[in-house]
C-alpha cells in the first residue's frame, strides 16, 4: 500500500483491498488508495480502466443496478461506507456527472432539491443555502435574476456548474467528479477548473479526468489506474515528473492510452 | 478549541439523518406494498372474472349441444353455433380488408414519406400521422355509425357479414398501421443499404428484404387486432348484427335449398356463389352474449356466462400468442 | 461477356421498367396511407350532415336545455336535452378515472422504478391479457359480481354509521348503477394507463435518476420529483387515452349501468350514457333518415366533441405542467 506522508492533512477516506464486480467481471482489482481531507485527488488512466467504476463505488451508485458487488472496504473516516445505508452515504458524498444532468425543474428547485429531500422546509434556510451554493459554484451572478427559469435553458457549462451547486448545497464531505468537463468547451472547462481550485480546502474532491493537463492544473494528488488496478498513487508533481513505475511514465508522457 | 462542541452537534446531526433516512425508506416500502397489492388485485380480478363465468356457465359449458345449436327461445336449448361461425366469417373479412391497407399505409409512412424531401409530402405525412393517432382515440361506437351510414345505407350492403367485417376493419386499421411502422423501424438500415447497393429498387428492397424481416412483428399486431375485433360489440350492434340467427352463412358452392313451388318441400335449387356468404345475415359471439345478458329471464345468464367463457378463452389465447410471438421474435432477431 | 451479364441497353430498359413499377406501387401505398384521412373525413361528414338534418327539426335550445332536462326522442312527447346523457357519461367516466388513473400510475411507477426486470417481464403480459378481455365480458362482471358486492358494501357502510335500523330503511343500491360500471371501466383502463405511462417513465434518461440518487434521494422521492415530471407529457397522454376510452366505453355501461335516460349526477343510480343510448336505438329497427336515425348521430357527435375537448384540455395541461416544472 502506498502511503503518502503529509503532515498538514488527515486521511478522509481510505480504500482497502477493494475489488468490484459487474456480475462475474472483476472491474476493480484489489485497490488500495488514500483520499486526503480537503485536497483534490485525480484519477487518470486509459479508457475502460475502471476510473468511473471506482468513483461510483464511493457513493454506492452501483447499488442501483442488480448484479454488482463489492469486496474489501472503503473507510469514510473510520466507518466502512460499504456497510452503511447507501442513502446515508449519498447524503454525505455528493457527485457531479460527466454530462450535466439537471432535473426538469427550475434553477432554484434544482438546487433546493437535495435540501427538500432531507426534509428541510424552512424557506429562509432553503433560500440562504441555495444562494450560497450558487455563489460557491460561481454561477450566482449569471442566474440570480432567473431562478424560476427551467434549468434546461442554461448553457452546457452553466448546467454543469448548476449540478455542482446542487451537490454543494447539501454540504457533502466528499465531492466526486466524473470527467466534469468532457462535454464542455474550453471556456466552460476553465471556469469549472477554477471552481474546483476554489473549493480546495473546503471539501475533499475526487475527480476523474482524461485530460492530463487538467490533472496537473487542479489536483494535489494523482492516482494512475490501468485495467482495474491502481498502478501508482502520489503527489501530482511526482506522478507527472518522477513516477516510480514504468507504465505511469509511459502513460503521462502520452506513449499509450 | 471548539472541537468537542462540533463533535456533539455532529452526533446529533447523524442521529437526525438516520432517522430521516428510515422514515423515507418506510415510505418506499409502503409504496411498494400498495403497488404490489394493486397488481395482485388486477390479476385477482382477471382470475375472478374467469372463475365467475365458469361457475355461472358450467351448466352449459360442458354440454356439446351448446356448441352445435342455434339460438332458441328456450335457454337450455340455445347455443352459440351461429354466433361462433359468424365471428369467424366477420373476422375473415376484417383481416382481408385491414391487413393490405394497414400494412401498405405503414410501409408508405415509414419507408417513403420519412425519406421524402418534398415539403408537400412532409405536411401530408404529418397530417396523416396526427390523424391516425386521433383515430385510435375515436370511440368504437362512432365507427359503428360510420359503417351504418356508409356501408349499410349508402352502399346498400345491409346487415351483412361484409358490412360488419369492413366496419371492424376500419376500426383496427390504426393498430395495424402503428405496429407495421414499429416493425419496419426495427429493421437495420444496413440491410436496406446492402440491397440498394447491389442495384435493387426501393420497392424490391422492401418486398424482398424488409417485409420478410419484419413479418413476425407485423403478425403480432395483426393478432392483437383480431383479438380486439372478436370482442368488439357496440359497432356491430350499430351496423345491425342480429341476435337471433338460426342459419349459417352459406359456404361457397354449397347446395342451396328452396321450397318447391308445388309441394312446399325444401328441394335443392342450385349452388351458392363464391361470395354469397359476404351478404348473409349474421351474429357474432359478443352480441349473442350481450343479448343473453339482457334477457329478463335469468336462465339465459347461464348461456351468457358460457358464451363469455368461450369469448375470454379466445381472446386470452390470441393475446398470449401475440405476446409469445413478440418475445420469440425479439429473442431471435438480434441485429 | 458471359450470357448472364446484360448490355447497358438492357440494364437501362430493366431500370425503366422497374421504375415504372415502383411508381405504381408508390401510388397504391399512398392511397392506402390516405385512406385514414378518408375515414376521418367520413366520420366528420356523417356526424355533421345527420346532425344538420337533426337540428333542422329540433331547435338547438331544446338540445342544450338545462331546465328539468329530459331525453325522450322515441316517445310521443319528444325531449332532446343532451345533458341527460352527458351527465351519466361524465359520471361513469369520473368513477372510472378515479379508479384507473391512481392505480394505473402507481403500477406504472412500481414497474418502471421499483420492480426488478424479472417481475416486470412477468407482470406486463398479465396486464396485457387483462386489457384484452372483451368489454361485454367486463360488463357481465360488473353486473353479476361487482354490483352484488357493492350492494353489500353500501349496506355495510350504512349499518356501520347508523346501526340498528330495519333492513328496508337502508338505501339499497339498484341492480343497474353507474358506480359498478364505472369501477369496472376503471379496472379495464388500468393496463392502458400503466403501460403507456411506464414507457414514458422508462424513456427518462438514467443520468437524471442518478443525479437524484446522488444527493441521497430514495426511490420514491426520485420517482415523484424527477421521473414523473420528466415523463409528464407521456403520462398525460396515457390519461387522455384512458379517459377517451371511458367516455366511449359502451358495453360495460350498456350491460351494467342501466338503459333509462335519467338526468342525474349520482353514481349510485342507473342511467343511460350517450353510447348506451346509441346501442339501445340501434338494437331496434330504425328507418334510415328518420328523426330517430338522426338522433343517434347527434349523440355520436356529442361524444366525439367531448372526446375532442378532452384531448385539447390534455394538450393544454401537458404544456402548462411542463412550464411549471
Ligand atoms: N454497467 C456495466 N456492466 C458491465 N461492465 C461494465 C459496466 N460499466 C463498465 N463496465 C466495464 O468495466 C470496466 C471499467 O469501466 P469504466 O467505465 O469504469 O471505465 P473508465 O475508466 O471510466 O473509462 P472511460 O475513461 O472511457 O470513461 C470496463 O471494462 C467496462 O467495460
Ligand atoms: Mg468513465
Amino acid at each position: 500500500m502506498e502511503v503518502i506522508q503529509d503532515q498538514d492533512t488527515q486521511v478522509k477516506a481510505q480504500v482497502r483491498n477493494f475489488s468490484f464486480f459487474y456480475g462475474k467481471n472483476k472491474a476493480i482489482k484489489d485497490v488500495n488508495l488514500q483520499v486526503l481531507d480537503c485536497k483534490v485527488t485525480s484519477m487518470i488512466g486509459p479508457s475502460g480502466c475502471g476510473k468511473t467504476t471506482l468513483l461510483r463505488c464511493f457513493n454506492r451508485m452501483h447499488d442501483l443496478y442488480p448484479g454488482t458487488h463489492y469486496e474489501g472496504e472503503i473507510l469514510l473516516e473510520s466507518q466502512n461506507l460499504l456497510a452503511l445505508d447507501p442513502i446515508e452515504v449519498r447524503m454525505r458524498i455528493g457527485m457531479v456527472f460527466q454530462k450535466p444532468n439537471p432535473f426538469p425543474k427550475s434553477i432554484f428547485e434544482n438546487i433546493a432539491y437535495g435540501l427538500r429531500i432531507r426534509g428541510i422546509k424552512d424557506k429562509n434556510v432553503i433560500n440562504e443555502r441555495v444562494e450560497r451554493a450558487l455563489r460557491d459554484a460561481a454561477i450566482w451572478d449569471e442566474v440570480k435574476d432567473r431562478l424560476k427559469d427551467m434549468a434546461f435553458n442554461l448553457s452546457g457549462g452553466q448546467q454543469q456548474r448548476l449540478c455542482i451547486a446542487r451537490a454543494l448545497a447539501t454540504d457533502p464531505e466528499i465531492l466526486l467528479f466524473d470527467e466534469p468537463t468532457s462535454a464542455l468547451d474550453p471556456i466552460a472547462t476553465a471556469s469549472i477548473e477554477e471552481l474546483v481550485i476554489n473549493l480546495k480546502g473546503k471539501v475533499t474532491i475526487l475527480i476523474v479526468t482524461h485530460n492530463m493537463q487538467q490533472a496537473v492544473r487542479i489536483s494535489d494528488y494523482t492516482a494512475f489506474m490501468y485495467i482495474g488496478e491502481l498502478v501508482e498513487f502520489n503527489r501530482t508533481d511526482v506522478i507527472f515528473n518522477n513516477a516510480a513505475q514504468q507504465r505511469t511514465r509511459e502513460y503521462v508522457s502520452g506513449q499509450f492510452g | 478549541m471548539q472541537g468537542e462542541e462540533l463533535d456533539l452537534s455532529a452526533i446529533v446531526k447523524d442521529v437526525q439523518m438516520r432517522k430521516s433516512i428510515s422514515i423515507r425508506k418506510f415510505w418506499d416500502v409502503l409504496f411498494s406494498f400498495v403497488a404490489l397489492s394493486f397488481l395482485i388485485l388486477g390479476l385477482a380480478i382477471l382470475l375472478l372474472l374467469i372463475f365467475q363465468l365458469f361457475v355461472d356457465g358450467r351448466g352449459l359449458l360442458f354440454s356439446w349441444s351448446f356448441y352445435t345449436s342455434f339460438p332458441a327461445p328456450n335457454a337450455a336449448e340455445a347455443g352459440i353455433l351461429s354466433a361462433f361461425v359468424g365471428s369467424l366469417f366477420v373476422i375473415c373479412v376484417t383481416v382481408l380488408f385491414a391487413i393490405p391497407i394497414g400494412v401498405a399505409a405503414g410501409v408508405y409512412l415509414e419507408e417513403y414519406a420519412k425519406s421524402s424531401s418534398s415539403p408537400a409530402v412532409r405536411i401530408l405525412t404529418d397530417f396523416i400521422e396526427i390523424n391516425i393517432t386521433n383515430l385510435a382515440g375515436v370511440p368504437s361506437i362512432v365507427y359503428g355509425l360510420l359503417g351504418l351510414e356508409i356501408f349499410k345505407e349508402t352502399f346498400k350492403l345491409g346487415n351483412s357479414v361484409l358490412t360488419a367485417g369492413m366496419t371492424l376493419g376500419i376500426l383496427v386499421l390504426p393498430v395495424i398501421v402503428v405496429t407495421t411502422r414499429e416493425a419496419l423501424k426495427s429493421v437495420p438500415s444496413t440491410l436496406k443499404e446492402g440491397s440498394i447497393a447491389i442495384g435493387a429498387s426501393k420497392w424490391q428492397t422492401i418486398w424482398d428484404l424488409i417485409l420478410p424481416a419484419s413479418i413476425g412483428s407485423i403478425l403480432t399486431g395483426v393478432i392483437v387486432s383480431v383479438s380486439r375485433a372478436i370482442g368488439e360489440t357496440a359497432p356491430l350492434i350499430t351496423v345491425g348484427a342480429l341476435t337471433f340467427i338460426a342459419f349459417l352463412p352459406p359456404l361457397p358452392f354449397s347446395d342451396r335449398f328452396a321450397p318447391d313451388p308445388q309441394t312446399g318441400e325444401l328441394v335443392r335449387a342450385g349452388q351458392y356463389g363464391l361470395f354469397d356468404w359476404l351478404f348473409s345475415g349474421y351474429t357474432v359471439m359478443p352480441i349473442q352474449m350481450f343479448d343473453w345478458v339482457g334477457r329478463p329471464n335469468p336462465e339465459f345468464r347461464v348461456n351468457a356466462a358460457a358464451a363469455g367463457v368461450v369469448l375470454v378463452l379466445l381472446t386470452l389465447v390470441l393475446n398470449s400468442a401475440a405476446i409469445f410471438l413478440r418475445i420469440y421474435f425479439r429473442r431471435r432477431i438480434k441485429w | 461477356m458471359t450470357n448472364t451479364s446484360l448490355s447497358l441497353i438492357q440494364i437501362r430498359k430493366l431500370i425503366q421498367r422497374q421504375n415504372l413499377f415502383d411508381q405504381l406501387v408508390l401510388v397504391a401505398l399512398l392511397m392506402a396511407a390516405f385512406s385514414s384521412i378518408v375515414v376521418t373525413g367520413g366520420i366528420l361528414w356523417i356526424l355533421i350532415s345527420e346532425s344538420v338534418s337533426f337540428f333542422s327539426q329540433v331547435p338547438i335550445t331544446d338540445f342544450l336545455n338545462l331546465n328539468d332536462p329530459k331525453w325522450t326522442p322515441l316517445f310521443d312527447d319528444k325531449n332532446f336535452a343532451i345533458i341527460t346523457l352527458i351527465s351519466s357519461t361524465l359520471v361513469t367516466t369520473g368513477v372510472s378515472v378515479a379508479i384507473g388513473i391512481p392505480m394505473g400510475t402507481i403500477i406504472a411507477i412500481y414497474l418502471s422504478e421499483f420492480a426488478s426486470s424479472q417481475v416486470r417481464e412477468l407482470v406486463k403480459p398479465i396486464l396485457e391479457l387483462l386489457a384484452g378481455v372483451p368489454s361485454v365480458v367486463f360488463g357481465y362482471f360488473a353486473l353479476q359480481t361487482v354490483t352484488p358486492f357493492m350492494q353489500q358494501v353500501i349496506l355495510g357502510v350504512q349499518i356501520f354509521f347508523a346501526p340498528g335500523r330495519d333492513e328496508f330503511d337502508y338505501y339499497q343500491l339498484p341492480g343497474f348503477n353507474m358506480l359498478s360500471a364505472g369501477i369496472v371501466m376503471g379496472i379495464s383502463i388500468i393496463p392502458l394507463i400503466s403501460s403507456i405511462s411506464e414507457d414514458a417513465m422508462r424513456a427518462v434518461p438514467k443520468q437524471m435518476r442518478e443525479g437524484s440518487f446522488a444527493v441521497g434521494a430514495t426511490r420514491l422521492q426520485t420517482s415523484f420529483n424527477v421521473v414523473l415530471p420528466a415523463a409528464i407529457s407521456g403520462i398525460i397522454a396515457s390519461y387522455i387515452l384512458g379517459i377517451s376510452r371511458s367516455l366511449g366505453q359502451t358495453m360495460i355501461v350498456a350491460v351494467a349501468a342501466g338503459t333509462q335516460p335519467v338526468y342525474t349526477w349520482n353514481p349510485l343510480e342507473g342511467a343511460s350514457t350517450i353510447s348506451t343510448f346509441i346501442v339501445e336505438v340501434a338494437k331496434g329497427d330504425i328507418e334510415h333518415g328518420s328523426l330517430e336515425y338522426n338522433t343517434i348521430f347527434v349523440a355520436g357527435l356529442a361524444l366525439v366533441v367531448m372526446t375532442l375537448a378532452m384531448n385539447l384540455l390534455g394538450h393544454y395541461l401537458s404544456k402548462r405542467v411542463r412550464e411549471v416544472y
